[in-house]
Parts: C-alpha cells; sequence; structure tokens
C-alpha cells in the first residue's frame, strides 16, 4: 500500500499504517519531503550493503585464506576466491597432536570447552541466587549492593590482574585451568547478575506467593518456579558467559602461557603467530576453529541473546 | 519498557499476603524472627556466595593492588618481598617520569575518545538504517554483531592478514588496482604522509588503523542498544511532526535525536570506560608498537616484560585514577545538560 503511494518502491519510511488510514493527502510533486525521502531511501540501502561488507568480509576473507596454500596466496595476493583447488591441510596442520609434527589444536579445544562450560555453570548457579535475592527479598544494603557490582568494571582487567597474577603465583595455582575458572566467574557474576535481576523483575510475584502458600521453601520456589520461568533469561546469560570464556585472551595469556598443555584455543592462536615457520593460512585456519564455535552459537540463538542482553534497555 | 511496571513491583514487597498467609496456616509463633528478618536473613545467605566470589576475587585484589603500588616488589623478589611494607613512592616516580608515559596518556586519550565517537557513531547509523523491517532484517543484523561477539584473537589476525604489506588484500588492491606507489605497513608504520591537494599531511598511521579497528569491532555494542531504543519509541511524535509538514532530516534531528539522548549517554560513558581500559585488541594487532602503545599495554609491559610488579601496580593505578577523573568532569559538566532522570 505504502509503496505505491510514495512512487520509489524502493523506500519504506514515510508511510505508516496510520497514515494510510488518513484520508489521501494530495503528493505534493518534488517537496523538499519527497527528495529527501527519495534521497534517504536509496542512502540507507548503500549504507545497508556497506555495513553487511565490512562486517562479513573479514571472516569470509579468513575462510577463505584458510583452504588456500600459502604459494597460491603469495602469487595473488588480492584474489576474492581460492583460484585453484581447495586444501584443508592447514586445519590438519593445526589440529593434529605435536607429536604428528601439527600444533595440538586438539587439546586446546578440549581446554576452553571446559573452561568456558565450568565458568556458565559455577557462574549460573552462583548468580541465579544472587540476581533472585536482589530482585525479591527486601535486605540492608541490597540497592548498594548492586551498583558496588557495577562499580567493579571502573577498573582496568590488567590492574585486577596484576594482584591475581601475583596471588596465583604465589599459591601455585597459576596454570592451572582452575584458577582461570574462578577468575572468569568472579568477573562475569556482577553482569550475569543485573542481567538475570532484570528477568526475575518482570515475573509476576503472585506465582512464587502462591507457591509459598502451598509451603514450597525457598529454594524449592526458586527452583520449580523462578526458573523455569526465567529460562530464557538464563539460556542467554549462559550463551553470554559462554562467549566471554571462549574469547577471553588477557588472563588466559598471564596465566598458562609457560603451560602449554594447558592452553586455549585463543591463546594456542597467539603463540602460534609468534613463530616464524606457521604460515599465514595456516594461523587463519586456526582462527578458523578458534571463531566456529562462536558463531554457530550466536547465529543458533542470536535472538534469545540480542534480547537477554539489551532488556530493560528500550528505557534508555 | 520493562523497567516500568518493574518498580512498582519491586517497591510493593509480598509482606502483608505472605504475613497473613502464614499467620493462617501454620500454628501461631510467637518468638523467633519476624518475616522481614527472615528475608533479609534468606536475601544475604543466596547473595553469600556472590558476595564472597567478587569480594576474594575482585574487591580484595584492588585494595591489594593499590598495596602493592607503594611497594618495590619485583618478579624476582616476590617470595621474600611479599609481605615487606616498607612503603615507598618510588613505583610512582618511576612510572611517571618513565621516557614514554606522556606519549602514552595522548594515545589513550585519542584512541579513547576518537573510538568512542566513531563506534557510538556507527551504531546510531546501522541502527537507523535497520529500523524499519524489510526482507533480510534478521540476517543483515545478525551480521552486524559478528564483529562483536567473534574471539579478539581471530578477529586481530585477519585485520592483520588483510593488512599485511606483502600478502594482504588492501595493499594488493591498493597497489594494482587504487596506483599506490607502494603498499603500505599500516600497523607497523608509526607516520606516514597523505597527500591531499598537494599538501603532504603526516598521519598517525598505524593509531588510525587501530582506531579504525576498534571502531569497526564496538560498533555493534552501541548498535544493539540504539537499536532497542529507537524500537520502543512512541511513534505519536513522529507522526505528529510528519503532518505537521516535517522533513525525514528535521524529524530525525529535532524529535528522534533527542529522545536517543539517554541512551547515548550511557553508551558514551560505558565505551568510554572500557576503550580507556582497552587491553587485548591493541596488544594483538601491534603489541603496542608504532606509536600505539596506551597505558594498559605499558602496565602490561612492566608486568611481564621487566617483572616489576610494583610500577605495573602504580601505572595500572594512575589509569583507573585518570578514568575517575575523567568521569567525574563528564559527569559534572555534560550530563547535567541531559534529563537525569532520562539518563539511566
Amino acid at each position: 500500500m505504502s509503496r505505491t503511494d510514495v512512487g520509489t518502491g524502493v523506500d519504506e519510511r514515510p508511510q505508516a499504517p496510520k497514515a494510510a488510514a488518513r484520508p489521501s493527502r494530495p503528493r505534493p510533486p518534488l517537496s523538499r519531503e519527497v527528495v529527501e525521502t527519495r534521497i534517504l531511501g536509496v542512502l540507507k540501502w548503500i549504507t545497508i550493503a556497506c555495513f553487511v561488507i565490512a562486517t562479513l568480509f573479514p571472516f569470509y576473507y579468513m575462510v577463505m585464506l584458510s583452504v588456500r596454500t600459502i604459494e597460491d596466496l603469495a602469487l595473488d595476493p588480492g584474489a576474492l576466491w581460492p583460484p585453484s583447488g581447495i586444501s584443508f591441510a592447514a586445519f590438519g596442520e593445526v589440529l593434529r597432536s605435536v607429536e604428528d609434527g601439527g600444533q595440538g589444536f586438539v587439546t586446546f579445544l578440549r581446554n576452553s570447552a571446559v573452561i568456558s562450560v565450568i565458568s556458565v555453570l559455577v557462574t549460573l548457579v552462583v548468580s541465579i541466587l544472587g540476581a533472585y535475592a536482589i530482585a525479591r527479598l527486601e535486605f540492608f544494603g541490597r540497592r548498594q549492593v548492586h551498583f558496588l557490582f557495577l562499580a567493579v568494571y571502573l577498573f582496568p582487567a590488567i590492574l585486577l590482574a596484576i594482584p591475581l597474577f601475583v596471588f596465583f603465583t604465589r599459591i601455585g595455582l597459576r596454570g592451572s585451568l582452575f584458577g582461570l575458572i574462578l577468575v572468569y566467574t568472579s568477573q562475569i557474576v556482577p553482569v550475569t547478575i543485573h542481567m538475570l535481576r532484570n528477568y526475575f523483575q518482570t515475573i509476576p510475584e503472585g506465582l512464587e506467593e502462591a507457591a509459598a502458600l502451598d509451603g514450597a521453601s525457598r529454594l524449592t520456589i526458586i527452583r520449580k518456579v523462578s526458573l523455569p520461568l526465567a529460562m530464557p533469561a538464563i539460556m542467554a546469560t549462559s550463551l553470554f558467559v559462554f562467549m566471554i570464556a571462549w574469547n577471553e585472551f588477557l588472563f588466559a595469556l598471564l596465566f598458562l602461557v609457560e603451560n602449554r598443555e594447558n592452553w586455549t584455543v585463543s591463546l594456542g592462536l597467539s603463540q602460534l603467530a609468534g613463530s616464524i615457520e606457521v604460515s599465514k593460512t595456516t594461523l587463519m585456519a586456526g582462527s578458523v576453529i578458534l571463531t566456529i564455535p562462536i558463531i554457530v552459537l550466536f547465529f543458533l540463538t542470536e535472538r534469545l541473546l540480542v534480547e537477554g542482553l539489551t532488556a530493560g534497555a528500550e528505557k534508555g | 519498557m520493562r523497567e516500568g511496571p518493574v518498580v512498582g513491583a519491586e517497591e510493593r514487597p509480598g509482606d502483608p499476603t505472605e504475613g497473613g498467609a502464614a499467620a493462617k496456616g501454620g500454628k501461631p509463633r510467637r518468638r523467633g524472627p519476624t518475616l522481614a528478618q527472615q528475608e533479609a536473613r534468606a536475601g544475604l545467605a543466596l547473595l553469600s556466595p556472590t558476595l564472597i566470589v567478587v569480594l576474594a576475587m575482585v574487591v580484595l585484589p584492588i585494595l591489594w593492588t593499590i598495596i602493592i603500588a607503594f611497594q618495590s616488589l619485583r618478579l624476582r623478589n616476590l617470595r621474600t618481598r611479599l609481605f615487606d611494607f616498607s612503603f615507598t613512592l618510588d613505583n610512582f616516580g618511576t612510572v611517571l617520569t618513565s621516557p614514554g608515559f606522556l606519549e602514552a596518556l595522548k594515545v589513550t586519550l585519542i584512541y579513547s575518545i576518537v573510538g568512542t565517537t566513531l563506534s557510538i557513531g556507527l551504531g546510531l547509523v546501522a541502527a537507523l538504517v535497520v529500523r524499519k523491517p524489510f526482507k533480510g532484517r534478521t540476517l543483515v543484523r545478525a551480521s552486524m554483531l559478528l564483529p562483536y561477539v567473534a574471539p579478539v584473537v581471530a578477529v586481530t589476525f585477519v585485520w592483520q592478514i588483510m593488512l599485511d604489506p606483502e600478502l594482504g588484500i588492501v595493499n594488493a588492491i591498493g597497489t594494482d588496482l587504487l596506483g599506490w606507489e607502494s603498499p603500505i605497513p599500516f600497523l607497523t608504520q608509526e607516520r606516514g604522509t597523505i597527500t591531499i591537494f598537494g599538501f603532504d599531511l603526516g598521519v598517525p598511521t598505524a593509531l588510525i588503523v587501530v582506531i579504525l579497528y576498534q571502531a569497526w569491532r564496538y560498533f555493534p555494542f552501541s548498535f544493539l542498544f540504539i537499536l532497542a531504543r529507537l524500537q520502543a519509541l512512541p511513534g505519536e511524535l513522529d507522526e505528529a511532526a510528519r503532518v505537521d509538514g516535517a522533513t525525514p532530516l528535521q524529524r530525525f534531528w529535532r524529535i528522534t535525536l533527542p529522545q536517543l539522548q539517554g541512551v547515548i549517554a550511557l553508551l558514551t560513558v560505558l565505551r568510554f570506560i572500557w576503550t580507556f581500559n582497552e587491553f587485548d585488541d591493541i596488544y594483538l594487532l601491534t603489541q603496542g608498537g608504532a606509536g600505539t602503545e596506551v597505558i594498559s599495554v605499558r602496565v602490561f609491559r612492566y608486568l611481564t616484560g621487566r617483572g616489576d610488579i610494583g610500577a605495573a601496580a602504580a601505572l595500572s593505578l594512575v589509569l583507573a585514577s585518570l578514568l575517575a577523573v575523567l568521569l567525574y568532569l563528564y559527569f559534572k559538566f555534560f550530563v547535567g545538560r541531559v534529563d537525569e532522570a532520562d539518563a539511566i
């Protein structure tokens, strides 16, 4: 309806359904409105195209280089697609264990998975309890605690890294996955509490009260009533934590670098870049391996994640 | 929108109903804690794991950093000096007078101010163009979020290779198609010259690239929040302005943008804090070389390169205090103009 009205066919801006319902307005020929609408209509699509290319191209380039050979790349660095056949040799090299002459990324993948999954679980348990308390229960210092947590984010990660580095060095936990999980959990919990609290507050209290009337204890109420209702937020939070833990670099570098057995994929890849005999295409294969789990997870759950992250942001 | 009804619900805790229920249901218990006390106890109990984790791994370390900053602590004397509390100001002296400190400070400020502005600006533009539904919008939106969700190590490496003087596609296109005389080492060149209308302009190449990278990687964050706000805006104002004959651009400047002020102010604070403290991206792209050494990379150098833990702690405190001062100034002079209630 709106399209025929404007006549450009490109633009969708001006006519909201409401306007269309109004008695027909005479169309002014080439008024400022029409000119601006048309120009903006075209600019909009150009802008969208630019954004999509700018955001997608690096990822396409990453995948493309990972299936090219280095000789091929050196011959024609400007090529936009793999010219002569596809080679998965780089992936083999990256994934094979060190004994077999590879880079041992399978071990790194396992480490990253262990760290991320356990971080998710621990963070969830801690922050569900905390968020529920802040959202529902009246106690001294409830609001202050919430802001205190967020204030933590004023401090640079590198500042926190120093004492933790000293501490873990001293007690001998540096280099262990356990220490890293503790660090991740503690740094993410303030944010996840914030996310979950926002969600808990949208659940009507009547349901919990009804359960309380039936004699359910507080923990039972959380487990049987609040948790199932908060599932979308919990899923979003888990994904968020998983991504942060999977992608994290600074603490992994500081804590694990001397212990190759425990390297994460991020750390392994960054260390790979340092050595001269590793070719750029191998590096890209490693990058693809590092990125794929995140991208798959992201596309599967994009909607959920976006809603979870911006819950409450509509208000500004 | 979501918080509206929520705040109301929060102000009315279930006390009266619950109290009545307990009195009706159970035996009349005179002794023991009141319901309010019970609730307070339950609250603290549920919160205690969080408190313990955050206190032990975040708050105490921050306090400890302050102590370390005044100790002459190094990696090699960690065993003997850790509990040596003869405080000294030497670390601050070392850090503040060391060559390159002022330069790093300048780079940090430029990087955070320009980077924050660019990433929010791009986020705003992106949110505006995908505001109305169209076919494939979900995919476009998802692809715009990719730079932000992808692992930092992977994306910095792609950028490195794209910008590589020998193997990179940018230089290949530049020399083959755009007629550059020689490839540009984007990430290792501190100063380049570009000629505009016959004038040679010196430009900090690597710093510009790092800032562009930062805008590329973090605009999705602003995009997400501005888009959420845009879609919650009531349509009536815009509609009324249209009826009164306001053109699309006028409506944007006079109607839409003012309503986004709150979310943009919030994003400015958040993005500035994070950019100011940024470490990963710059370290991975340039290792802080070629005029891109920000303060946090310097802290890392003190910590691992020289093993000077005291100096690292002192410099990180300098970084945090600077940020606090800047935020204070921001809230004092800028936020006053935005409606306070609307800001956060």
